[in-house]
C-alpha cells in the first residue's frame, strides 16, 4: 500500500494529466521528494526555501499540514495527501 | 454566461461583508463551463484589502465538488475601495486556468460593478458577462446544436 496524492489541475502537467498518483515516505517532505523523483518539477511548485509554498494548501487526510508540522507532518501507508492551490488575492 | 440569481447572490455577499472583501466560488458540472451552485466562502483574512479561502472549508467544499463531478467554474471576490480589476496579488495567486475570475466592486454604496476575467500564466483577459434568467432558454450558439442537424 502506498500514499495517494491528489494533484490539482494546475500541477497535472507534471503528472501527465493524472488526477492522483502514488508516493512513498513517512513525512510530507519524503513524499514530496518521492513525487519529484517520478514527476519532475513538482517539488519547486510546492516547496520554497525549505518550507511549503504560500500558494498551496497541503492536507494529510483531513488535516491542513500547516497545523501538523508542515513538511515534517507524519504520513503513513494508506493516507491521502491532497494538494489544493491557495485561493487568495487582494 | 451566468444566471441572474447567481450574480445577485455574489453581489449580496459582497455587500454583506463590506468593508471586508468577500470571496467564494460557483460550482458547475465538469467540462460544462456552466456556473450552477453558489458556494460563498469564509475570507480567512477578514480584511478590506486581502482575501484567502479558509483552508479547512476549502478542503470540505473541494471534496463535495469531487463527489458531484463539479469544478469551480467561477471564483469571485470583492474589491471594496477600488475598481473591479485583478490586483497584482490576484494575478500572482490565480491558479485555476479554467475558472472565470469575477470581481465585484462595492466602492459605490448604490451601484456595484461586476467584471469577469481569465487569468492564465499571469495574463489577464477580460471577458464579456452575459446575464440570463435561465440557461435553458438562453441562446448558447452552435455548440448546442444536436449532431446531424
Amino acid at each position: 500500500m502506498a500514499i495517494t496524492v491528489s494533484i490539482p489541475t494546475i500541477l497535472r502537467t507534471h503528472t501527465g494529466g493524472q488526477k492522483s498518483v502514488e508516493a512513498a515516505g513517512t513525512t510530507l517532505a519524503q513524499v514530496i521528494d518521492d513525487l519529484e523523483a517520478n514527476h519532475g518539477g513538482l517539488k519547486s511548485r510546492l516547496v520554497k526555501e525549505g518550507s511549503l509554498h504560500r500558494f498551496v494548501n497541503v492536507y494529510v487526510n483531513d488535516e491542513d499540514v500547516r497545523f501538523s508540522g508542515g513538511l515534517e507532518a507524519a504520513v503513513k501507508d494508506g493516507d491521502n495527501v491532497t494538494i489544493l492551490p491557495a485561493v487568495a488575492g487582494g | 454566461m451566468i444566471r441572474r440569481d447567481l450574480v445577485d447572490a455574489m453581489v449580496a455577499h459582497a455587500r454583506r461583508d463590506h468593508p471586508d472583501e468577500a470571496c467564494g466560488q460557483i460550482a458547475g458540472p465538469e467540462g460544462s463551463d456552466r456556473p450552477e451552485r453558489f458556494v460563498p466562502m469564509l475570507n480567512a483574512e477578514r480584511s478590506p484589502t486581502f482575501y484567502r479561502f479558509d483552508a479547512t472549508e476549502q478542503l470540505k467544499v473541494h471534496r463535495e465538488m469531487e463527489r458531484n463531478d463539479e469544478v469551480p467554474v467561477v471564483v469571485y471576490h470583492s474589491h471594496t475601495a477600488t475598481e473591479p480589476y485583478p490586483s497584482r496579488t490576484d494575478i500572482s495567486y490565480a491558479q485555476e486556468p479554467d475558472a472565470h475570475y469575477v470581481l465585484i466592486s462595492t466602492r459605490d454604496p448604490e451601484e456595484h460593478e461586476l467584471r469577469s476575467y481569465r487569468i492564465v500564466d499571469g495574463v489577464v483577459t477580460e471577458e464579456p458577462v452575459q446575464v440570463v434568467e435561465s440557461y435553458m432558454f438562453a441562446h448558447t450558439g452552435v455548440d448546442d446544436t444536436p449532431d446531424g442537424s
